[in-house]
């Protein structure tokens, strides 16, 4: 009766041991799971973190050897050329490293499909806003503008 | 009746606290403090490139006490974050997940943050 059993699961496609996987062709060629994305996510937050430490560092270092915060010295500091490509990877990277963690706490804590989706928009949005924001700000001084 | 006798599975209230787990809630804490914190980092920026005046009256508001104090706690959020993100990078590499290990860069985290904190602010003022 096995036998005859196990026959006729050859002969059948579905029940079939080699074709019972329910993964679509194209899914296993991509390889990418049920999560629909990639280790991109974790590397990003890796590198920019490493590329943080070092800019990080600088920006406080920096601060700290200012004489004093007045506007016409941190006008001064900003407005060096160097500085101003400095700081503008800060900010930018800052602003790319924090939104990859507020992703990850938004996706932890807020349930709900609709306010998780509106609450990732709008961390998406004021990133982006202050990433430009903050580039802007930096080019004025370090262009005179 | 209640069955005491039952399989329960581990929960938080379980365990005796320990530092490693301190460290694990006050990094996505400072990490979300500083995702705050880069709003005035900006307002900062736009007001040093707005004017002296505007630079002005921003830096008036951040040298009152409630001003000082945030300043102070987004340092050490930053130099915890710091810290414990190099912990971390550490432990991708495969290294430090011993109990003892983990236990002993925990501490040296979170005394060396609140010492460079110190030493920031000694230094700044």
């Amino acid at each position: 009766m096995d036998r005859a059993g196990h026959g006729n699961r050859r002969d059948g496609h579905f029940l079939d041991r080699t074709a019972m996987s329910l993964r679509a062709p194209l899914g296993r060629v991509l390889g990418l799971g049920s999560a629909k994305g990639g280790t991109d996510h974790f590397w990003g937050q890796r590198v920019s973190g490493v590329a943080l430490v070092v800019l990080g560092l600088w920006f406080v270092a920096s601060l700290s050897v200012l004489p004093s915060l007045d506007h016409h010295i941190v006008v001064e500091f900003i407005g060096r050329p160097l500085n101003s490509v400095l700081l503008s990877l800060s900010s930018l990277t800052a602003a790319y490293h924090s939104y990859l963690g507020v992703q990850v706490v938004i996706e932890d804590y807020v349930h709900g499909p609709g306010l998780k989706i509106v609450s990732l928009i709008i961390s998406r949005f004021g990133h982006v806003f202050l990433a430009v924001v903050s580039l802007y700000a930096i080019l004025k001084i370090g262009l005179g503008a | 009746m209640r069955n005491t006798e039952r399989p329960l599975s581990p929960h938080l209230s379980v365990y005796r606290w320990p530092i490693t787990m301190t460290l694990s809630i006050l990094h996505r804490a400072t990490g979300v403090a500083m995702s705050v914190g880069l709003v005035v980092l900006a307002a900062w920026l736009v007001n040093a490139a707005a004017g002296s005046e505007e630079y002005q009256q921003f830096a008036a508001m951040m040298s009152t006490l409630t001003g000082r104090l945030v300043l102070i706690g987004w340092s050490f959020a930053f130099f915890f974050h710091l810290g414990n993100g190099i912990r971390h990078l550490v432990w991708d590499t495969g290294r430090g997940f011993e109990k003892h290990q983990a236990n002993a860069s925990a501490w040296i985290v979170l005394v060396t943050a609140i010492a460079v904190t110190a030493i920031f602010w000694i230094v700044l003022l």
